[in-house]
């Protein structure tokens, strides 16, 4: 038979091989298990640290709904834990995005941020703040959020555009993506100088990406976003396991690659506009948070997609805390932290090549 | 039982790679060689079989129509092996024949459960004597294992037709030889196998008939010693080229040079 040499030179029977694979999907999905619950630990953590310096204790009497005195009451319920739960929500809609967006483009360092989302988002709220210019209709608290979101995805609706080209190729829908993330940087600067001081200081605050602003309205459409998408992302996980072996060997699997393609960068623009328009500019999350995921257990998307929800829940719940504990007694912008944790692993992926 | 196509088309680009091709009806349980020189159309025949680029014209399997059936039952029915076989990334190769097999809807349509698929796709893999190959990443693999694992890859569901695009190309003379064999013996089983190859004298030992593919015309087709005659070689090849038997009785084709 065919290459025999390789059975014998591993030494192991057919029934050992199965057994072993048996355990590695196992592995696999206590990995996943593994990090779930480093998301609610990190959710703990995020919870207890802040600037008033409450001890663990009243801050869990309070979520059990226990009897607190009325101050811890309004942290623990109005300040911390919105602050907590969206920037798990975040997270995990920007790394899932991510995971999606490495696959469906083939390049291991797509992501909203790079591909103009994030940018798009940000100018979007620039002419909400400076000119005053929004969707008609909404209450103000959310002209903003609407402004950024719409933005977000127009900009990634050109990309659906490009993919949907003839022979619009994935290196197509990257070239544009980075198009666009520095034509809707340009526009944002010249919105920026026409600004006023006041506007202009607003825009630059939430061009950093701030957790601070975080509603309860807000965090349950995110959370619903998330719910009514993941359940299509684990359907079509096969399906996009199969498109990391190419494109051509995945058409010859017979399935629908375009369709596939499509529907991902539907998902992944409802999921990364929302999170962005939500929070501001946070970079890198979906960057790190699937790679960190694909290291953890592998390039199979039945593990890879739940662990990189997971390690972008994880990843954003710790700049969180580390926003609050780097310099004593300021709350910094949440979209710095994770720039400068996520930076160093961009570079370490572009330098290490095996991706 | 077999695969019909009549007046197929493809044009890409603006021209026309494949014009108006009529094949003779392709049975099952032989193996069926698509020769012809570079660029002739070979790897775009095979697709559009497939039906997996857009062609005008009747491709027929057992009497179906394939264009008018859905696209889950043409990947029930159809197995192909692309030219070149990915692999990015850490995937092992157990994990790429679970996605062909549930990315393609399974098992000649039935979804496997987990460790029957893990049975099932480590059966396949151990047909060709690489079920230890299982837990390696597809990147750490050689060519010639890669092009085993894409056969793998191809008849992990269990298709009727099979399409093979150069499967020997990366194959020392060994495997070359093992490799067909158990490709002829998947024809022999009743599938319907058509596999492009380039070695006249390794089509003409292993292929039941042979169709020459020529700047998207069909050339030539029939059995091997049909096809393979110094006029025909020199017509479609431009060589000349001597067709002869060695003391066994096999054929060897021989090339002295270009044909003047």
């Amino acid at each position: 038979m065919v290459g025999d040499a390789e059975v014998r030179d591993t030494g192991a029977s057919f029934e050992a091989i199965l057994a072993g694979e048996t355990a590695r999907t196992r592995r696999r999905w206590l990995l996943v298990v593994v990090l779930a619950l480093a998301a609610v630990a990190s959710l703990v953590v995020d919870l207890t640290s802040g600037p008033s310096g409450l001890p663990f204790e009243s801050v869990l009497r309070a979520l059990t709904g226990q009897e607190v005195d009325r101050g811890t009451a309004v942290i623990v319920w109005q300040v911390r834990l919105p602050v907590a739960l969206m920037a798990l929500l975040v997270g995990a809609a920007l790394s899932l995005a991510g995971a999606e967006m490495q696959t469906v483009l083939e390049n291991p360092l797509a992501e909203p941020f790079t591909l103009g989302v994030s940018a798009s988002a940000a100018l979007g709220a620039g002419v909400a703040l400076v000119l005053g210019l929004s969707l008609p209709g909404l209450p103000p608290v959310w002209a903003v959020s609407a402004n950024a979101f719409v933005f977000a995805m127009g900009a990634l609706g050109l990309l659906q555009l490009a993919s949907r080209l003839r022979g619009g190729g994935t290196e197509v829908v990257i070239l544009l993506g980075i198009a666009v993330n520095f034509t809707a940087g340009a526009l944002l600067a010249l919105v920026q100088f026409v600004a006023s001081p006041d506007a202009l200081q607003q825009l630059v605050f939430w061009t950093m990406g701030s957790l601070a602003g975080a509603r309860w309205d807000g965090i349950v459409l995110l959370a619903a976003l998330l719910a009514v998408c993941l359940p299509f992302s684990l359907r079509a996980s096969w399906r996009l396991t199969a498109l990391r072996l190419g494109a051509d060997q995945a058409r010859a699997f017979g399935f629908d690659v375009a369709g596939l393609r499509r529907m991902a960068l539907l998902r992944i623009s409802v999921l990364a506009a929302a999170a962005v328009s939500l929070v501001g500019v946070i970079g890198f999350v979906g960057l790190a948070g699937p790679h960190i995921a694909r290291l953890a257990v592998g390039e199979d998307h039945r593990f890879l997609l739940p662990a990189s929800v997971f390690t972008g829940a994880v990843l954003m719940s710790l700049a969180s805390v580390a926003s609050k504990l780097l310099v004593p007694g300021i709350l910094l912008p949440v979209g710095i932290v994770t720039s400068l944790v996520g930076l160093p692993i961009f570079v370490a992926l572009i330098l290490r090549r095996g991706v | 039982m077999d695969l019909r196509a009549e007046g197929l088309s493809v044009r890409r680009n603006g021209a026309a790679v494949i014009a108006a091709l009529d094949l003779p009806p392709i049975p099952a349980g032989e193996l069926t060689v698509l020769a012809g020189p570079n660029a002739a159309g070979k790897s775009t025949l095979l697709l559009a079989l497939a039906q997996m680029i857009p062609a005008t014209g009747r491709v027929t399997l057992e009497g179906a129509d394939l264009a008018r059936m859905g696209r889950a039952d043409r990947a029930r029915l159809i197995g192909m092996m692309p030219q070149q076989i990915g692999g990015a990334g850490g995937l092992s190769v157990l994990d790429s024949l679970l996605a062909a097999l549930h990315a393609g809807g399974g098992l000649a349509g039935r979804a496997l459960p987990g460790p029957e698929a893990s049975r099932h796709a480590l059966e396949t893999l151990a047909r060709f004597g690489i079920a230890g190959l299982a837990p390696r990443p597809l990147s750490a693999l050689s060519g010639g294992q890669r092009q085993l694992v894409g056969l793998a890859q191809a008849i992990v569901r269990d298709p009727r037709l099979l399409l093979l695009d150069e499967p020997t190309s990366a194959l020392d003379l060994a495997r070359q030889f093992q490799l067909l064999n158990e490709v002829r013996a998947l024809a022999r089983e009743g599938r319907i196998v058509i596999a492009v190859l380039h070695d006249l004298t390794l089509a003409a030992h292993w292929a039941d008939r042979i169709l020459l593919l020529s700047d998207g015309r069909l050339a030539a087709a029939g059995t091997p010693d049909d096809v393979l005659t110094p006029e025909t070689l020199a017509r479609v090849y431009g060589i000349d080229a001597r067709v002869e038997r060695c003391s066994r009785g096999r054929i060897n084709v021989m090339v002295d040079g270009l044909s003047a």
